[in-house]
């Protein structure tokens, strides 16, 4: 019998929102946002965590420039503090190797995060999901029944081709949806917010390209002054102020 | 001390199934101890019996029966199949208590001893389980 899926619920009893920022699509820029909404969130006086859930490609230690910090053991793991969020990522057991698993080994994975992980107290708790609607996505609608998904595309037809399929899965499931965002926008085609609006899901807005995002990888303090940050702000204080 | 948080998994799965059992009691828990996982035997008994105290009538007196389950691997490619004991020789102390943590973690830091493979697959002895909870 697995005993961990039933300690989960207490775990996340004093979080009152999950983010689950996703896409049906890699490369649109999830890790980006889900920092950047965590860096936002925290400077507004909200508690906030991150749990980066891509073990294929984690990428949120480098966006924040984690280094030399470890969870604290405590009757469970209690998460770093980076830049004032509760940061939590594989990448402190695998000490950023490749993690080669097979679908079983994620759910493992992920079950054992989440028994073991003592978030405390937290407004938000942000999921960084890796892109598409396998075992990962699967397990966070199994395992967080209060998830919230917030979906990112960009504006390529291609992404959206990718991105749709997740929407089909999320509303024939009736999971709560904040909408979607469209990032790296480029152009002023409005086929995204068509699209998605014609599926009765709020168009948050779109994020323009920035090509000086690049140099504030690693550094928050850069981050957060940057032009993405500021689209960023716009979009996402439309939900949650 | 993650033992704990594990311990306390126990005592909620405990409580669920004598919920959907209807059981007024449990008497007996039976865990099995994976060898891949290297939980501390004593810290973690100590803890399901600390822990037990503040569950309630249902587990005022239940018993814990903790087993050792010693691991398997296997390759999915050559078939061979190795121990964690083996497997223990090629690890550094960081990369043991990774796998403490998260067992999955082994197919990060060891491969296959034979063809060195990072494609196995974790026959038995991952980590803690529940074998059976007995209740009246």
């Amino acid at each position: 019998m697995e005993p961990r899926i039933s300690i989960i619920n207490k775990r996340l009893q004093n979080v009152k929102r999950v983010v689950v920022v996703a896409s049906g699509k890699g490369g649109v820029g999830k890790s980006l946002l889900s920092s950047g909404l965590a860096l936002h969130l925290e400077k507004k006086g909200c508690r906030v965590g991150l749990l980066d859930l891509d073990f294929y490609g984690p990428s949120s230690h480098i966006i924040l420039g984690v280094h030399d910090v470890f969870p604290q053991e405590d009757k469970g793991l209690i998460p770093p503090r980076v830049s004032g969020i509760s940061f939590m990522s594989l990448v402190f057991f695998t000490h950023d190797k490749p993690a080669p698993f097979r679908g079983g080994d994620i759910t493992n994975v992920i079950l054992e995060l989440l028994a073991i992980t003592q978030w405390g107290s937290l407004d938000f708790l942000i999921i960084d999901m890796p892109p598409g609607i396998g075992d990962e996505t699967l397990d966070v609608l199994r395992f967080i029944k209060k998830s919230e998904f917030l979906v990112v595309t960009t504006s390529s037809k291609v992404a959206y081709g990718a991105v749709e399929k997740l929407l089909v899965i999320l509303k024939e499931q009736k999971i709560p949806l904040l909408g979607v965002v469209e990032n790296m926008k480029q152009g002023s085609s409005s086929f995204v917010e068509t699209e998605v609006v014609g599926r009765d899901i709020r168009y948050l807005g779109g994020i323009l390209f920035d090509p000086h995002l690049e140099d504030a990888i690693g550094n928050t303090d850069s981050l957060s002054k940057t032009t993405f940050m500021k689209e960023l702000v716009v979009c996402f204080d439309r939900i949650f102020f | 001390m993650h033992e704990w948080a594990l311990a306390e998994s126990i005592l909620s799965a405990a409580q669920e199934t004598a919920e959907k059992e209807h059981l007024k009691t449990i008497n007996e828990i039976t865990i099995l101890l994976g060898e891949l996982q290297q939980i501390e035997h004593d810290i973690f008994e100590f803890a399901l019996k600390e822990l037990a105290k503040t569950e309630g009538k249902k587990l005022k007196h239940v018993k814990f029966h903790i087993k050792q389950e010693k691991s398997m691997l296997q390759c999915t490619r050559c078939e061979h199949t190795w121990s964690f004991d083996e497997m223990k020789k090629t690890l550094g102390i960081d990369e043991a208590e990774a796998i403490h943590f998260i067992p999955e973690i082994a197919f990060v830091h060891a491969r296959c001893p034979k063809c060195s493979s990072p494609d196995f697959d974790i026959i038995k002895g991952r980590g803690v389980s529940i074998s059976s909870i007995k209740g009246s």
